[in-house]
């Protein structure tokens, strides 16, 4: 059942790309609409319309970028490092 | 209920001694039933708070084996339960002293649990380490013995610190309880304290075990170690150093290292190692904000993360069982032949990113809103910034490549693969189950928390609405620059490179001065001994000239027999064992110092 399930999701990419698309959309859409951000604890989330969402992207990207810069300025080593 | 005391901890020291006598069809059955007596013997516990066990020893120490109060209650609880899990897990296991490593380790986190006093945790403190040791020996890999030394070695260190902190402590008030240290008036023996817990916990820069360990113990090994130690550590630690502004720093700074190693990462369980000290971090800042709410999302962030890093390392632990490959460089598309380990992994990964009606969504929440109650704004945008991360990590790139994704597994990887025995698919089931419960039936877990006074609603519009964009932004992220995660097949260099290292150097200047010194010698003897023997010959020439030479070969057979079996002694290069005795050694000497 789970690999009939992945199977399909894998034939219709497209399909899958748009629905997580529109999700996205309707999360932030929901946040703008309907959430009262009056009680928030810090001014950036009252005030930035959709702050968590932009705040989540950017933080994924530096982090991916941050690490992918770390690895490589040495950290990431041959396999048999240890063996000698 | 004073005379009715049993101890947990001694149902699983006693069950694990009478284990090797159960044998045939009453050995499984057997194996259940004793972590479920234990759990039984937590719950009747928690009905009767107090101090029970209270022994004086000598007369001058009073040892408290047991307080059952609210904070020990709840850890034990969850303790107790993820033992259940964990020997479901290992029931196929045969080897009789994997079940009893195992359980002499649970017993020495109960005992930690249940100590009110630094000489009663100690002792099961140093019971869980040399356990747990036995877990990663027991480990067909083939880094195992080192990895297991090395573990050994570092929390050898980590006890010193802690026997060397409490010594002085008592020296310095007479104290021996086990309790809140006072933040305002430090001392040495404060921070010594601190440093052993802290070791424990995993707090950089004392870290680096974890993951070199929890990726070399063996299958079920694994998931008993990724439950207790840390989580023991974090309980003394909310214990002993609540409110220790420290802790907040080294806990953000914790939750990020953890997770940027975890991205670059290319071992399953190694990953999954990382992983536990980000979100160990969380619970290290949590203690280190100190409030109420705090310490609350603590402990719930504890008892969540013990179930579901159970079920992911459960889940990393059946692919590498059946497959026996680790590597991500060489898995990918399994969701085909091992669709059921999918499913609970990813409900593991979709409870330790904090999806909405998982456990991770109740516990995590408390720590952030507490470090925003307490504007210490600076930490809280971290540690959401950290959970972004953490989705990306378990929830998207682990998922994506073992059972997404193009397969990179050889033919005999991909025959192999296939979903576990029943017992281990069941003691995930209970995982996931227990992950599910928690997000969903929210009194279940709140009601055990020690604070209870807080009052904290995470079903809210403005936190549901936080999350989900949260998640759906760091899904778009991961889908832009999914080519950047990808697994290398690369290790990540840490700090223990530096104790590596040093090992290294330590068997080269014994090796080197050494060898020296028996070149030398081997010099001296060819010409004193020649020298000699001809002096001899010179001046005794009516003497018997054979007895001399037996005497003289005689002679230099014994030096060179002598010489050769001491440098084959020091020269062995079980540098572990040289290092583990000097600092044993070390250990009774600072201790005989500072008592006597």
């Amino acid at each position: 059942m789970i690999v009939n399930f992945i199977d399909l999701l894998k034939q219709w990419p497209r399909t899958v790309r748009l629905l997580g698309a529109i999700l996205a959309g309707a999360i932030v859409i929901w946040s703008l609409a309907a959430v009262d951000t009056s009680h928030a604890h810090t001014w950036l989330e009252k005030y930035i319309p959709g702050f968590w969402a932009i705040f989540a992207f950017l933080a994924a990207c530096i982090l991916i970028f941050f690490a992918g810069w770390f690895g490589r300025s040495g950290i990431q080593t041959r396999e048999d490092y240890y063996d000698r | 209920m004073t005379g009715s005391f049993i101890h947990p901890a001694l149902i699983m020291v006693a069950g694990s001694l009478i284990l090797p006598f159960i044998r045939g069809p009453f050995r499984k059955p057997y194996l259940c039933l004793v972590p479920i007596l234990a759990f039984c013997d937590v719950l009747y516990l928690s009905q009767f708070p107090g101090t029970y066990g209270v022994i004086t020893l000598l007369d001058r120490w009073t040892l408290v084996f047991g307080r059952i109060d609210s904070l020990s209650m709840v850890f034990a609880f969850i303790m107790a339960l993820m033992a259940i899990i964990g020997t479901i897990y290992g029931l196929h296991v045969e080897d009789e002293w994997q079940h009893i490593a195992a359980w002499f380790y649970v017993a020495g986190s109960l005992g930690v649990i249940y100590s009110g006093d630094f000489l009663v945790l100690f002792l099961f403190w140093e019971m869980m380490a040399f356990a747990s040791t036995f877990l990663i020996w027991f480990s067909k890999d083939k880094d195992a013995l080192a990895a297991g030394y090395r573990y050994l070695l570092v929390h050898t260190f980590g006890g010193v610190m802690l026997l060397l902190g409490f010594v002085l402590r008592y020296q310095a008030t007479g104290d021996l309880s086990f309790g809140l240290l006072d933040e305002h008036n430090t001392s040495l023996y404060t921070w010594l304290i601190m440093i052993g817990l802290m070791l424990n916990a995993a707090v950089p820069p004392l870290h680096s075990w974890l993951p070199d360990a929890y990726s070399r113990a063996s299958i079920t090994g694994s998931v008993f170690m990724c439950a207790f130690t840390t989580k023991t550590a974090i309980y003394t630690l909310a214990r002993a150093f609540a409110g220790f502004d420290i802790l907040i720093a080294l806990g953000v700074v914790m939750a990020i290292y953890g997770i940027v190693y975890a991205i670059l990462e290319n071992d399953v369980r190694r990953l999954l190692g990382w992983e536990i000290v980000s979100q160990v971090g969380y619970m290290v800042a949590g203690v280190g904000i100190g409030t109420a709410l705090a310490i609350n999302g603590t402990c719930a962030h504890a008892f969540a993360h013990i179930l579901y890093k159970g079920l992911l390392f459960m889940g990393a632990g059946a692919i590498i069982m059946t497959t026996g490959e680790s590597r991500l460089t060489n898995l990918g598309g399994l969701y085909r032949r091992m669709p059921l380990t999918l499913l609970f992994m990813v409900v593991g990964g979709v409870s330790v990113s904090a999806f909405p009606f998982f456990s991770g969504f109740v516990s995590k929440s408390m720590i952030i809103a507490a470090g925003f109650e307490s504007h210490l704004y600076l930490a809280g945008f971290l540690l959401t910034a950290v959970s972004a991360g953490t989705f990306l990590v378990a929830g998207l790139r682990l998922p994506w490549l073992i059972f997404f994704g193009e397969t990179r597994c050889d033919p005999t990887t991909w025959e192999k693969a296939r979903d576990p025995v029943w017992n281990m698919r069941l003691a995930m089931g209970i995982a996931a189950f227990f992950c599910l419960l928690l997000g969903t039936w929210v009194s279940f877990l709140y009601s055990m928390l020690p604070n209870t006074e807080v009052n904290f609603h995470p079903y809210t519009t403005s936190h549901l609405a936080e999350t989900l964009q949260i998640l759906a932004f760091t899904a778009l992220a991961f889908y832009f620059l999914k080519d950047r995660l990808a697994a290398t097949s690369t290790i990540s260099l840490d700090l223990d490179w530096f104790y590596r290292m040093a090992g290294r150097g330590f068997l080269w200047l014994a090796e080197k001065p050494l060898q020296w010194a028996d070149t030398a010698w081997g010099a001296a003897y060819r010409v004193v001994g020649l020298v000699t023997l001809m002096t001899i010959a010179r001046f005794s020439a009516w003497f018997d000239w054979n007895g001399i030479d037996g005497v003289v070969d005689g002679t230099a057979r014994l030096v060179r027999a002598l010489g050769g079996r001491i440098s084959l002694a020091l020269q062995r290069g079980q540098v572990q064992m040289t290092l583990y005795y000097a600092i044993t050694f070390a250990a009774l000497f600072l201790t005989a110092y500072v008592w006597l």
